[in-house]
């Protein structure tokens, strides 16, 4: 029996096993599927990250190196190369490695922080050829970054998330010809800093409304078909354009990559498909916690790292069966607030709820209702779906309460 | 000199060369793609059917039922997935229900076992997600599942292990007939053969040409399919048909061998035979058509969309002749040819023994191949003892279908050996998950450069200029 098993060595995992450490908790193993530390940050050889917590614009490596540093100076046991195989009910855990060959652990407390992973291709049903030369960002990311390689010189992305932004700049400066982003709603869902300094900077256009309908070319990619889309997201025909190109990447949406939540019986949220959290992160199966990418997608290390502590601190008092008082409260959302994490409170005490809006508004309040009253409200001149959101509510707020709603309202 | 040059590794071209590679011959089978089944027996409908479906004393029909009766021994044999999951072709009102009794009969004389026409009440209980409007049903229990490209990969690998050879990237450009044998040029290559198979699927007809035969010719029609995630896989256990009408066989939803759920295909007539592209006309008719047939599929989870083109021969049954001596057609085998190609192959070695090929039975000839398969079905115990002896299979490379590096390399070094990223998918599964190649593609470019010994920029996503890199980056070199 080990204490505390953490799914996944990333940013999540290992912020959330300094955590747990530093609330007392030795018996700790992460199991990490790549052959080492940090997830996907490894791969980010941008700068940007950190700002909110070290104040510092660090590379991803240089930020998962902070939390390395850490995990090793802890000497917090870590098995790399280890893909976690099935969790069951019972939190007992099948996991796979070169050295240990297939091997189960059984935990008091889980904390699962698997990330997320890019949609691909195959789930947008583009009509055309299926000829090589069409990536998703992050793999193609991978092949410039880590292997060293080059998928292509003329390229066009579709999709606006971050990971297709930084590759525009990256595929740029490797000398490559990016010749327009195309992003079929109406507003980009990347951040505003990566519009500025990956696009604009390089004067690469950011097509609004507008999507890839038609691949060409039987080997290697020729070329796309764009168009512009009406209202509803319907391409019009009088705008098709074709752009001569050997490589597509996407940037179309991340995926909590949940498969293994679903086997142990975690509860998913339909709209984040991450699982249904309380404000400690736990799901609603008891000692089971998540965190990061996998939990709900966002838009900067520094708020994961901030997650994952909480993840971890909780699962340590768990572990040593610390508990405040227990309360019930839901909490819903009007829809321009698409989501909230967490989904539910259970524990008196203060807590912080992040959650992402639906939509770009401006001067807008975030409100917050307990029984038809506001209780609470904070005004932002601007929020957009590519940036999270977050308030502190102290406890008092929801005290005696059953649910709380979230509302956006207009200025 | 070879005994008997086959043209064309698709599924109908590697159980021939399988069949043949029982005697012993010199066997050669040309291919002019970068792997095997790459034309129609990649993308089609992965369905071993009944046999109701074609007329009563036509070739299709009696070579469909005595295929789908070898076809469970052979899949056996071969180490391949296959599943007798029964199918229905429901029926939505009275003028279907009309056509499945001329089904049911037409089965019954086409020899088809345990047929019965179901009730709405019985269709629903076999099938509760069915769609709400289907009042009827024609249950073929003999109706089955395969992977078409595994059985070809499965049977032209066992060929190779028992002694045929495989040219790939060979593309038949003419046929010379000289002192009794035939010269068949590729590119710059010639080689000679006493016999030839021509299994060349759409491109049949322009092979036939080739010795003079202008008896027939072979047009492409497009099939067009969406592939739903293993989450979906349950929704129905039968291949669902719907009732055929003059529109053709309509759409069809099936749980795949692998687990997908698979809906399509359209059906257009087209003139180009390279032409594989799908259409967003095509993605809504399927779409549509599903709906009708089984509730909620939710297309949300798509894998991918894929288009293949049938060979449709122009007499309307498969062409199964021998126009001169030394050389048969096996031409326009369309549907239900995955479904009879082990009867064909039978049937076709009868015609080479008929024209004069002596058949001495091989003694050494196995049938047997070990399943690509064999480690992911393994206990845990038998797995760990794989992993002591080559700690490879330890590693997971593919996440979504969880595919170990010792099963990737295992396939690399297996015949017939894939020499790009795609034949490793369709050996594996590895890049067929949800994330398509995501996060494990460029590990398999590495295994397989180091394997083929080329460099990492040359490996290919399915040969040709298919090239997946174009050098290294700016600091690299």
């Amino acid at each position: 029996m080990t204490d505390l098993v953490i799914i996944g060595g990333g940013p999540a995992g290992m912020s959330a096993a300094i955590a747990a450490y530093e609330s007392g908790i030795r018996d700790i193993l992460i199991l990490e599927r790549d052959s080492r530390l940090g997830g996907i940050l490894g791969q980010c050889i941008h700068n940007g990250f950190g700002l909110h917590r070290f104040g510092e614009e660090l590379t991803g490596p240089e930020y998962a190196w902070r939390y390395e540093e850490k995990v090793r100076a802890m000497n917090i046991p870590f098995k790399l190369g280890t893909m976690v195989l099935d969790i069951n009910e019972n939190k007992v855990i099948t996991a796979t490695n070169e050295d240990d060959g297939i091997f189960q652990i059984e935990a008091k407390a889980i904390i699962l922080a698997m990330g997320c992973r890019e949609r691909s291709k195959g789930a947008l049903n583009i009509a055309g050829t299926r000829p090589a030369g069409i990536y998703s960002a992050g793999t193609a990311q991978k092949f410039v970054n880590i292997e060293g390689y080059m998928p292509g010189k003329n390229v066009v992305i579709l999709g606006s998330g971050d990971i297709g932004l930084i590759m525009a700049r990256r595929m740029t400066l490797e000398g490559a010809k990016v010749h327009a982003v195309c992003e079929l709603m109406p507003y980009s869902g990347g951040l505003a800093r990566n519009i500025e300094q990956c696009l604009n900077d390089f004067g690469i256009p950011l097509k609004l409304s507008h999507t890839v309908v038609e691949i060409h070319g039987k080997e290697r990619l020729e070329g796309v078909t764009i168009a512009k889309v009406d209202e509803n997201r319907r391409p019009i025909a009088e705008t098709r354009e074709y752009i001569p190109c050997d490589t597509l990447l996407l940037s179309v949406g991340l995926i909590p990559e949940n498969e293994l939540s679903k086997s142990a019986g975690v509860a998913l949220d339909r709209v984040t498909s991450g699982a249904i959290v309380d404000q400690d992160r736990q799901t609603n199966i008891e000692g089971v916690y998540a965190c990061g990418n996998v939990l709900h997608v966002h838009d900067l290390v520094d708020y994961v790292s901030e997650e994952a502590e909480i993840a971890g601190k909780s699962a340590a008092a768990y572990i040593k069966g610390e508990k405040c008082d227990a309360v019930s409260v839901d909490i819903k959302t009007d829809g321009r607030i698409r989501y909230t994490v967490p989904q539910k409170i259970t524990q008196d005490k203060d807590i912080s709820v992040y959650f992402r809006v639906s939509d770009v508004f401006r001067n807008v309040t975030v409100a917050v209702y307990k029984n038809g009253e506001k209780v609470f409200s904070k005004k932002r001149p601007k929020v957009a779906p590519g940036e999270m959101e977050s308030i502190k509510l102290s406890k008092n707020i929801f005290a005696g309460a059953s649910e709380l709603e979230f509302r956006l309202e207009q200025n | 000199m070879y005994d008997v040059a086959i043209i064309g590794a698709g599924v109908v071209g590697g159980m021939i060369t399988r069949e043949l590679s029982r005697y012993n011959l010199r066997i050669v089978l040309l291919e002019k793609e970068n792997d095997v089944a790459m034309g129609a027996t990649k993308a089609n409908s992965a369905i071993v059917h009944a046999g109701f479906d074609a007329k009563e004393g036509s070739l299709k029909a009696k070579l469909n039922v005595r295929g789908s009766e070898m076809m469970e021994l052979v899949a056996n044999e071969l180490g391949v997935k296959y599943k007798r999951n029964g199918s229905l072709v429901i029926g939505f009102g009275d003028d279907d229900r009309e056509t499945i009794k001329v089904l049911y009969e037409r089965g019954i004389k086409n020899g088809v076992r345990d047929l019965a026409i179901l009730d709405q009440e019985e269709l629903r209980r076999l099938e509760p997600n069915i769609g709400k409007n289907a009042t009827c049903a024609l249950h073929a229990p003999t109706g089955a599942i395969i992977c078409p490209y595994e059985l070809t990969v499965a049977s032209i690998g066992n060929a190779m292990d028992n002694g045929a050879e495989l040219k790939l990237n060979f593309p038949v450009t003419a046929i010379e007939r000289n002192n009794g044998a035939y010269e068949i040029t590729s590119v710059n290559k010639t080689i000679t053969a006493k016999y030839i198979v021509n299994a060349a699927g759409v491109y049949s007809d322009a092979i036939a040409r080739m010795v003079g035969d202008d008896s027939f010719t072979v047009h492409p029609r497009r099939g067009e399919y969406i592939l739903l995630d293993k989450e979906c896989g349950n929704l129905v256990s039968h291949t669902i048909f719907r009732t055929p009408s003059k529109m053709g066989k309509g759409i069809l939803v099936s749980p795949t061998v692998d687990g997908n759920l698979l809906t399509g295909p359209t059906s257009v007539d087209i003139e180009d035979k390279s032409d594989r592209s799908t259409t967003a006309g095509g993605f809504a008719h399927v779409i549509k058509e599903t709906a009708e047939n089984v509730e909620g599929v939710p297309f949300g989870k798509t894998i991918t969309s894929f288009c293949g083109l049938r060979a449709v021969g122009s007499t309307g049954d498969f062409i199964i002749t021998s126009p001169l001596r030394g050389f048969v057609n096996a031409a326009g085998i369309e549907s239900p040819g995955l479904s009879a190609a082990p009867a064909i192959a039978e049937y076709i070695v009868d015609i080479l023994r008929e024209s004069g090929l002596a058949l001495h039975e091989n003694k050494d000839f196995n049938p047997i191949r070990r399943p690509m398969h064999h480690f992911i079905e393994a206990s845990i115990e038998e797995k760990n003892e794989i992993i002591a002896k080559d700690r490879t299979y330890g590693k997971i490379v593919c996440r979504c279908e969880t595919v170990t590096e010792g099963e990737i390399l295992e396939a690399i070094r297996t015949n017939p050996k894939p020499r790009d990223l795609d034949g490793v998918k369709r050996r594996t599964r590895a890049q067929m998950g949800r994330c398509q190649g995501g996060f494990c593609s460029p590990r398999i470019v590495e295994l397989l450069a180091r394997e083929l010994g080329i460099a990492y920029e040359d490996v290919t996503k399915f040969g040709g200029k298919s090239r997946l890199n174009y050098g290294r980056t700016k600091g690299d070199k």
